[in-house]
């Protein structure tokens, strides 16, 4: 931060102490930063001040009454008291009113034990309640499967209200009623639907609003803590897992301000009930005959490594983009062990002819807390809030606050919560034409002629009044970028649409980003999970499945009808090897149908490991429970396939060793080889006859993957599959 | 059709699918209290609005109408029920399309309105807060003191203030009501 000017500060008195304060903040800022503490309910630091707990009263001199700390302004020479009797007596006075209707059932309220409500009453509350009157009751609101309710204990903070209006978007919780009739509510019984709604399970502070799945499951006090990374999308939210004899119980936020702030989606803190899904893989399996049955480690590991050195150079390798760093790294040693240069972690992509012009790392090309400041903004293929909640979120509070210009162009219309400059619609087979529209709008608005090289496409093209408003809105202020989303990853165009993109936001001066699909793809480019890694170029995730190679090694939650962009060609490629080893955490019915070999991993949350985000941020984590039965975390199963293959260096004794092995090797080659390698605007020579045609035909849900469907554990969590959204997806 | 504001700017009213529960002149007086706040602070014609949608549907709020002024004035619908819920002058269930209020309060007390309220039970056959068969009166409430104490007894009917009541006066009034 900027050292702030003296006049911008003001000096006041905290319990005796002067202390300096910013102009305009609350005298809670004031207290907070100089360690007084002041009790608090309806105040929040992400939420706008509402004044309507009462606990924060405080003494200022010459004031005539108690004010609140969360709303009144420092103010120079103003003298605060937070522990005078005053104070003290104006909090207790409040706390006595606010048990007044409240319960008092904490040993049947699972918010027992991490309760605000229930911490500040032991400092603030009477032992004796002198309210002999009956107790209001408020019946319970269905707020859908994620949140449960039990609104007798309300104590009408409205922080879950002004997360609604504020953070989300979706003003959909109020206040009804008045007085002793108050309520929260939505009035008219509905669903709280939004992909961030579980948050306000973390804001309420006392039990009120909590999480469904985990009712009843435990005790906060009985539960220990391991801080964790998100698997599911770029952006690298950091969570903690709570922990109950072995298990994984629930999972809350970790604050990081420069990546999460204090949120996590909804698809991040209920996606660990799929961990435990019915066709969890336990213990190695082995196919002869057609048969399948249960085997050790060795006779396992053995069949694996025999059918893949037979294979040699044409072995296939297909690793999740969610994997940990130091999985990929080993996938990747473990393929080019073998002499083959197929490999890939890009599974949904279908056209890979970008691939020519060099190695990149799909990164977002800008830390996330510039996104907070962006001006002007293009988002191209994405449903940004279904694939990065977070990220939109970002977007929205630009939007919002700093009245950033946002446009959007996808196969549907979405509903933003926030002020979007321009959506424009198009179908996936006119996605190019659309972004040579695009391309001449931009050309027009920025007055920067297109190179040379797209002169072929734009000549005679006049940008539609749409494409003006979305060129208008990217050339908006100076901080302006471009973002390629899932959905044009997994064009069939992708090359020409990357290409476009690329010149669009060289014409703009903006940063150009992809939004690659995975928890960490930035980090299996980085590991060169890519058939462009090595000495000679190999065969991408889509070639090695129409050239079949003799084997196969699949490694993560990979299930090819829902994960790999031609299930058709991977079905017969399968059918057709010699041998298909799966190191996964599920027996799914379609791997039992195409594998030769089942490895039992550890999935998220059950091994120690690294992810690098869209920005580029390494983040490692040392894992939360063990994995189940005989299920090993994934780079220890990689760790002795790679000694049973007799590959040099397999020796690693932590994922550390292995994380930091990678790091040296990438500071070695350039010491900038962490950071993004940006596409640039070269634009294929071809387009493969009939690709266009054949994007026509796909259903829309094989380009716009629905948000709870995108990797195996939330495909298995029965929470996430119960809420609206994903069954409008299962429908689509 | 948008709506001229008072700072001389524009509105342009909701075209949801409800907005059709609302009659041309239901429309025609929210314009008008629209027009009196700036472009952008439609959301001060709330109140208003509800007033004139409950004289429209004879005396009570639906969920449907709610939602036809929160779609009308371009509001999350939350926003238009917390108003509706919030002031006592909205019925948000069905009632009878005259509303009653007896004073109970001191003056009142005092001068017998105890003795009103009880005549006006006996004589619709209903207790306070319900309403006749054929939906003609709701007996509102014990109304608290509505600043008529000179005229006490009093008791209000449809927002008009009806003072010294006598039973036989308390009859007439009723029985006006159609």
């Amino acid at each position: 931060m900027a050292a702030q000017p003296q006049d911008d500060l003001v000096n006041l008195e905290v319990d005796g102490k002067p202390v300096k304060a910013r102009k305009g903040a609350m005298i809670i800022h004031a207290t907070d930063a100089h360690g007084a503490y002041v009790p608090r309910f309806c105040y929040h630091d992400k939420l706008p001040v509402a004044a309507n707990c009462r606990m924060c009263l405080v003494e200022v001199e010459r004031a005539p009454k108690p004010l609140p700390a969360c709303a009144t302004p420092v103010s120079e020479g103003m003298k605060v008291f937070t522990k005078s009797p005053v104070a003290i007596g104006a909090q207790k006075a409040t706390m006595e009113f606010l048990l007044i209707n409240h319960p008092l059932d904490c040993p049947i309220c699972d918010q027992g034990g991490e309760c605000e409500l229930q911490d500040l009453a032991l400092g603030f509350g009477r032992d004796i309640a002198r309210f002999n009157e009956r107790k209001r009751v408020v019946k319970d609101k269905d707020l859908g499967p994620l949140v449960s309710t039990d609104m007798t204990r309300c104590i009408h903070c409205t922080r879950c209200v002004r997360f609604g209006q504020d953070i989300a978007g979706i003003p959909e919780l109020g206040t009804t009623g008045r007085g002793e009739h108050m309520e929260i509510g939505t009035y008219v019984e509905k669903a709280v639907e939004h992909e961030l709604s579980g948050n306000i399970i973390d804001l309420c502070p006392v039990g009120a609003l909590n999480s469904k799945p985990f009712r009843y499951q435990g005790r906060s006090w009985e539960m220990t803590q391991s801080p964790l990374i998100a698997p599911h999308d770029g952006l690298g939210t950091n969570l903690f897992g709570h922990v109950l004899r072995g298990r994984l119980k629930r999972v809350v936020p970790r604050d990081n301000d420069a990546v999460n702030e204090t949120w996590i989606a909804d698809r991040e803190r209920f996606s660990y009930e799929g961990l435990l899904a019915d066709d969890r893989l336990t213990k190695p399996r082995l196919r002869e005959g057609g048969v399948w049955r249960e085997v050790d480690w060795e006779t396992a590991l053995g069949a694996a490594a025999r059918g893949l050195a037979a294979a040699g150079p044409s072995t296939g390798l297909l690793a999740h983009p969610s994997l940990t760093l130091e999985e990929l790294h080993l996938a990747s040693r473990v393929a080019r062990g073998l002499g083959s240069a197929n490999l890939d972690h890009r599974l949904r992509q279908r056209d890979f002819r970008g691939d020519a012009h060099g190695a990149s790392v799909p990164a977002l090309g800008l830390p996330l807390e510039a996104v907070d400041a962006l001006s002007g903004l293009l988002v191209i293929g994405s449903h940004l809030r279904a694939e990065l909640p977070l990220l939109a979120h970002r977007v929205r509070k630009a939007a919002v606050r700093a009245r950033a210009q946002v446009a959007f162009f996808d196969l549907a219309a979405r509903e933003y919560r926030f002020p979007v400059a321009a959506q424009i619609v198009a179908a996936p087979a006119d996605w190019m034409r659309g972004l040579v529209g695009l391309l001449s709008a931009t050309a027009e608005v920025a007055g920067v002629p297109s190179g040379a090289a797209f002169s072929a496409l734009t000549a005679g093209v006049t940008p539609s009044e749409a494409d003006r408003a979305a060129a208008r809105a990217l050339c908006t202020g100076s901080n302006r970028a471009v973002w390629l989303g899932a959905m044009a990853l997994r064009h069939p165009a992708y090359a020409e649409l990357q290409a476009l993109a690329a010149e669009i936001a060289r014409l703009a001066g903006a940063t150009l980003g992809t939004l690659a699909e995975g928890g960490n793809a930035v980090g299996a480019a980085l590991a060169a999970v890519t058939p462009q890694g090595g000495d000679r170029p190999g065969l991408d995730a889509l070639a090695m499945l129409r050239s079949p190679q003799r084997a196969y090694l699949l490694v993560g939650a990979i299930e090819p009808r829902h994960d790999l962009a031609d299930p058709a060609a991977a079905e017969a490629a399968f059918a057709g090897a010699a041998c298909v080893v799966a190191i996964t955490p599920y027996a799914s019915e379609e791997l039992l149908r195409c594998a030769h070999v089942l490895l039992p991993m550890a999935a998220f949350a059950e091994t120690s490991g690294t992810y690098v985000n869209l920005e580029g941020r390494w983040q490692s984590h040392p894992g939360a429970i063990a994995p189940p039965g005989e299920a090993r975390p994934g780079w220890k199963v990689l760790r002795v396939l790679g000694n049973l293959l007799q590959l040099p260096g397999f020796d690693y004794e932590s994922s550390e060793q292995v994380r930091d092995e990678l790091r040296a090797r990438l500071d070695a080659a350039a010491p900038s080889a962490a950071a993004a390698v940006l596409p640039t605007a070269v634009l294929p020579t071809t387009l493969p006859a009939g690709a266009l045609d054949a994007v026509a035909q796909l259903p829309s849900a094989v380009l716009d993957v629905p948000m709870y469907a995108i990797d195996a554990i939330l495909r298995r969590s029965p929470a996430l599959q119960a809420t609206t959204t994903a069954r409008a997806g299962a429908e689509a | 059709m948008s709506v001229l504001t008072s700072d001389g700017g524009q509105f342009v009213p909701g075209d949801g699918p409800k907005v059709a529960l609302l009659d041309a002149h239901t429309r025609h007086e929210i314009d008008g209290w629209i027009g009196r706040f700036p472009a952008g602070r439609q959301r001060s014609a709330t109140l208003s609005a509800l007033r004139f949608v409950q004289e429209q549907n004879q005396g009570f709020l639906t969920p449907d109408l709610m939602d036809a002024v929160a779609e009308y004035l371009r509001l999350p619908s939350i926003q238009v029920y917390e108003v509706a819920t919030f002031y006592s002058m909205f019925e948000t269930h069905p009632c009878g399309r005259h509303h009653v209020s007896v004073c109970t309060n001191i003056s009142c007390w005092l001068n017998g309105g105890e003795d009103i309220l009880a005549h006006c039970e006996r004589k619709l056959g209903i207790k306070v807060g319900e309403s006749t068969a054929d939906g003609r009166i709701f007996l509102k409430k014990e109304e608290e003191c509505l600043a008529a104490c000179t005229g006490a007894p009093m008791m209000m009917v449809d927002h008009h203030f009806h003072e010294h009541l006598t039973p036989a006066k308390v009859d007439q009034i009723l029985d006006e009501l159609k």
